[in-house]
């Protein structure tokens, strides 16, 4: 019976990585492949260890499972997080249909941080 | 086949899939980005091989690996936002 429910875990793990392959390959733009395929494959990949840990229960194998669900989910998010904001402040184009930029409108985007820039190098010098 | 080997293969082919996206991404940030999702990929490629062969100490290569991965990506962000790692 366990047995059972962890390859059914597997099998929704599988599904959800393969979704965000697929966000990953046909999107068209760094953000929107991002917010796809994080999200997605963090996902799959919480359901694989959990299939471990209904597997084995609370043995060596499934405390390690069970320990590396929180790290997973809090690394993979705050590194998406940090990555976009860089990216956005190096100045990598939206695709050419989005309609709304909240960030550059707030004035923490590629053409203010670039001004930011310049005033460093002035204090620096 | 059993239903792990399936499972084994299948994410094998997400690497793949990955990889065309580190080869053809137009920009640094789609290369940065497929790595980070193939490392994760390669945590439920642990994960499987742990279940197939029964050893558990596949998890910690798992753990290892994302561990190293935020770094890099962290690291990788640093230096697109034009930032000293100090900051």
């Amino acid at each position: 019976m366990n047995n059972l429910i962890s390859n059914i875990f597997i099998g929704i793990g599988l599904i959800f990585s393969l979704m965000g392959c697929i966000g990953l390959i046909r999107l068209p733009d760094i953000y929107n492949r991002l917010q796809a395929a994080t999200k997605c494959v963090t996902l799959g990949a919480c359901c694989i260890l959990v299939s471990l840990v209904i597997r084995y229960g609370f043995n060596d194998s499934g405390i390690k499972g069970l320990f590396a669900i929180p790290v997973l989910f809090f690394t993979s998010t705050v590194g998406a997080h940090s990555l976009i904001r860089g990216a956005h402040i190096f100045g990598i184009k939206l695709w050419e249909k989005s309609i709304i930029d909240d960030y550059e409108a707030d004035g923490y985007g590629h053409s203010s941080s670039t001004e930011n820039q310049k005033e460093l190098s002035d204090e620096i010098s | 086949m059993e239903w792990i080997d399936f499972a084994l293969y299948f994410l094998i082919a997400l690497v793949v899939l990955c990889l065309y996206r580190v080869i053809k991404g137009p920009t640094v940030a789609d290369r940065v980005v497929a790595i980070e999702i193939l490392g994760i990929i390669v945590v439920g490629i642990c994960v499987i091989l742990s279940i197939s062969t029964g050893r558990a100490f596949m998890i910690d290569i798992g753990i290892a690996w994302i561990i190293l991965s935020f770094i890099g990506t962290l690291t990788m962000a640093k230096y697109l936002g034009r930032r000293r790692l100090d900051e």
